[in-house]
């Protein structure tokens, strides 16, 4: 056990814990931040996505200890009380979610992708969601909620 | 009336309670697994009782409500939905007539509004709750009660906000992987490398050191499971256990798998009109002496997995002195509840079963068995709960997977192009390996840890289900209008994988051979595949699809070169939903498919959410081109190797090709179940298109290049 200083959606948290704990269930566990979800545990499916210095980036697997003095955000930071972010109303004014489950990891890549290009064609698009997998066959309504956004793009 | 969901929970305070502040809330039995029933029943009370949809509250249910058995098999709007709407109707009656006595008025010049009840052009009100002197209805739904006439309709058909879509987009829902309760405890299991191989040591020392660590250890028989306070050190601590096992080397057999299933031992049944039936199975005899043409092939579906993207999980806590309680994402809490306190030899009573959202399943995925685990860790620890998460890897490798099948069809045409005789014969393991209450504790034997315990349950066998459209033999029956139809279901023992019911069960396979024949027939005889299909339906909401989702194509247009066409048609269970899908796909000089539209065209009877139905239909589409392109699960002796999301691809994110749902709404028309309808026509739509683009004819699933390199060697088009 060590304490980690970790900088989590505007607070710094002192946490006790292995060092080699991955970043999600010390979100998860330790801060009560579930809204990432533990899906594959290696970087496969996209479930566990955060910010990190504004970057999308998979929490599952990536120890804690590597996080410190990073800038994290989880998708429970991103609506400002009632206020959804415009990611998040995409989202729901599409209908883009079934069981919901990867949808958080769907809602921080397209987040992260529009903070570091606010007008990405479909390439990028395309890259940004490339770790992210969906079961319930929810891709046509996650491209309409970024169609909405961004405006239609051709895929190349 | 022969409402199942009616006739075991007659009374209407079981299905609609109003609570202290006048809010509705819905007692449904079945489960929301992402499909959106808790949205469709609130629109169907709210409609009755005149209350925003929005504003009704449909809870999760645990073994005290309605027991409506599994929420599968496209069922749930025709059993919970009708019931739900009976009750809601009844109920509507009922508070407008005690209301008339009440107010001293006639029903006539009642209006029901968002609670209250008033007297027409006046000020005189009174609300649900005072209607009923703040006590229950104390009367049984009348499932013949008139329901509201679709031209008063406020909110069924139209779009309507899913339950949850706020939650699910800012992390707020609680899925049971997200719970956590007082105390609790995290585990994991540790299992063998094969569902043969069995526990033979554990290495003393290494145990020591994990038990020093904090770990408590759960041994019975093979099954293993570590407890401990922090999910990652459990997470670790399984790993490090599994390293100090040792297990015998029984190994499964993986040779030739396709042609297993058409030579092993297996019970044959006959089916007709969808049922089987307890009689010898008539020979293929010769095709009829009128016939100009007849036409042979098999066609072959490997084993997949439901690949939920939320590994199964489960909560249990025992009190110590008899009483467990377990939090699931199960289909079925109900039977669950049966099969558990049978193989635990404990009394229903004593069992409490919560159900609590998951990731979508899609069927009988691990949810169950991972129940049943967290009962085990949980009575050998009473006292604190136990949060057991399956890891992605026991996921993979032991969710109950869908039965690889062979199919092997004949049919035969007259000089006229018309269909004369048909046979299918399919072959599969059970797609009916769910925990059900059996006699002879089967329900135990289907649970997975069951069989690992000291004293295991007995193997499950499964008898062949004589149920229409039930397992194996889904839509084996053609419904097209063919004058002799041979149809027969062989459930084949001794396969080598666990297998249970994924969406569609053996109707995706089926349909895959039953409408990839009909397209190689009409190309046999240069008929247009819409066309031969039309000339031999009768029911015209059938044709109506067809058509639509024909059109939905432009099948009457000119292709762009390369792009190749394909439809497919059916109707699920052939009493359900009526689907045909349409799809344009080309191929890359790599025997890569890409599929760049697909048309879906449906009608389930009366819509109810338009927005959730047509989402279910374009999941459905989804996940079906997911199974028709790139899945199989990979096994050899030793075991599954299909362990993750790179051994066991499923369609990303950039392969998602444009899904078109064009919905035939028929208001005032019955429900008819929708949630798997749409999956079942992908295969053979895709088939069609790849032999209208390439001229190969895919017989064998996925449709990988290295299979349809094959198909172009080996097939005879």
């Amino acid at each position: 056990m060590m304490s980690i200083s970790l900088q989590v959606n505007g607070e710094t948290h002192a946490i006790d814990v292995d060092p080699a704990t991955p970043l999600l269930f010390v979100l998860r566990n330790y801060l009560g931040l579930t809204g990432a979800k533990l899906g594959c545990g290696l970087e496969q499916c996209g479930a566990c996505a955060v910010l990190v210095d504004g970057q999308s980036t998979l929490s599952c697997s990536r120890a804690v200890s590597e996080f410190q003095g990073k800038v994290i955000a989880t998708v429970e930071s991103l609506a400002h009380g009632d206020q959804m972010s415009r990611v998040q109303q995409a989202f729901v004014g599409a209908g883009a979610a079934q069981c919901g489950y990867c949808i958080p990891g769907f809602v921080v890549a397209v987040t992260g992708m529009l903070e570091s290009d606010p007008n990405p064609d479909a390439e990028a698009i395309q890259e940004a969601l490339s770790s992210h997998l969906c079961r319930c066959g929810s891709h046509g309504r996650i491209k309409a909620a970024i169609d909405s956004l961004v405006g239609p793009r051709d895929a190349s | 009336m022969s409402n199942p969901s009616l006739i075991n929970s007659p009374a209407l305070d079981n299905w609609i309670k109003l609570d202290a502040d006048g809010t509705v809330h819905v007692c449904s039995g079945k489960v929301d697994i992402g499909q959106r029933i808790s949205t469709a029943l609130g629109v169907l009370v709210g409609e009755e009782l005149e209350i925003d949809p929005a504003r009704i509250v449909v809870d999760p249910p645990d073994t005290s409500y309605p027991d409506e058995g599994m929420t599968s098999g496209s069922n749930s709007m025709m059993h919970s939905g009708n019931a739900v709407r009976a009750a809601a109707a009844t109920a509507r009656r009922h508070l407008l007539t005690r209301a008339a006595a009440k107010l001293g008025s006639g029903v006539d010049a009642l209006v029901m509004d968002d609670g209250l009840i008033s007297i027409r052009d006046t000020n005189q009100s009174v609300t649900y709750r005072e209607v009923l002197d703040n006590a229950t209805f104390g009367i049984a739904v009348d499932p013949d009660v008139t329901l509201k006439s679709p031209a008063d309709y406020r909110w069924i058909g139209k779009d309507s906000k899913p339950r949850n879509l706020r939650d699910m987009v800012t992390g707020a829902m609680i899925y049971l992987h997200d719970m956590v309760l007082p105390e609790m405890r995290h585990a994991r299991c540790v299992r063998p490398p094969n569902r043969l191989a069995r526990l033979v040591s554990l290495s003393a020392e290494k145990v020591a050191r994990l038990e020093a660590e904090g770990i408590t250890l759960i041994r019975d028989g093979s099954f293993l499971a570590v407890v401990g306070d922090d999910e990652y050190l459990v997470i670790r601590a399984a790993e490090r256990l599994a390293r100090a096992a040792t297990w015998d080397g029984a190994t499964i057999n993986a040779a030739d798998l396709y042609g297993q299933l058409t030579s092993n031992p297996r019970e044959s049944r006959p089916v007709v009109d969808g049922t089987p039936q307890d009689a010898p199975v008539p020979p293929l005899h010769e095709p009829p002496a009128n016939a100009a043409l007849t036409h042979a092939a098999r066609y072959d579906k490997p084993y997949i997995m439901h690949g939920s993207i939320g590994p199964s999980v489960a909560a249990a806590k025992a009190d110590g002195v008899g009483g467990l309680e377990i939090w699931t994402h199960s289909q079925g809490i109900q039977p669950l509840k049966t099969s558990i306190s049978e193989a635990l030899g404990i009394t229903p009573d004593n069992l409490l079963i919560q159900h609590v959202p998951g990731a979508g399943c899609y069927g009988h995925n691990g949810a169950d068995d991972a129940a049943f685990d967290a009962a085990l860790i949980a009575l050998a620890l009473p006292g604190r709960p136990v949060l057991l998460k399956w890891t992605r890897d026991d996921e993979h490798a032991w969710e109950p997977y869908a039965s690889a099948m062979s199919m092997e069809l004949r049919a035969s045409l007259d000089t006229d192009g018309a269909v004369i005789d048909w046979s299918h014969e399919c072959y599969s393991d059970t797609h009916l390996g769910r925990p059900r209450p059996m006699l002879g504790g089967e329900g135990a034997s289907r649970l997975l840890a069951a069989l690992h315990l000291e004293n295991p349950a007995p193997p499950f066998r499964p008898n062949p289900s004589m149920s229409s459209h039930a397992g194996l033999h889904r839509n084996i029956d053609p419904y097209y209008t063919f004058p002799a139809v041979r149809a027969i279901k062989n459930l084949v023992r001794d396969l080598p994988l666990r297998t249970s019911a994924l969406r569609c069960l053996g109707g995706y396979a089926n349909i895959f051979a039953l409408e990839s024949m009909m397209d190689e027939l009409a190309r046999h005889t240069d008929a247009d595949p819409v066309a031969f299909r039309l000339r031999h339906l009768d029911d015209p909401r059938a044709r109506n699809v067809i058509e639509a989702a024909a059109d939905g194509i432009g099948w009457s247009k000119d292709r762009d070169d390369g792009v190749g066409r394909g439809i497919a048609f059916s109707r699920y269970c052939n009493c359900k939903t009526y689907t045909a899908i349409a799809i344009e796909l080309t191929v890359n000089d790599v025997a890569e498919i890409e599929i760049c539209k697909a048309v879906c065209a449906a009608d389930a009877g009366e819509v109810v959410d338009t927005a959730g139905l047509s989402m279910q239909l374009e999941g459905g589409v989804l996940q079906a081109i997911s199974w028709t392109l790139y899945e199989e699960v990979l096994f050899d002796q030793d075991g599954i190797n299909s362990r993750d999301w790179e051994t066991y691809p499923i369609l990303t994110f950039a392969q998602a090709p444009p899904v078109d749902v064009i919905i035939l709404d028929r208001p005032g028309a019955p429900h008819l179940g929708a949630g798997e309808a749409s999956s079942e026509p992908v295969a053979a739509a895709i088939a069609n298109a790849l032999f209208d683009a390439a001229g190969i004819r895919a017989r064998r699933l996925p449709m990988t290049p290295y299979n349809l390199r094959q198909a172009a060697m080996y097939g005879d088009g």
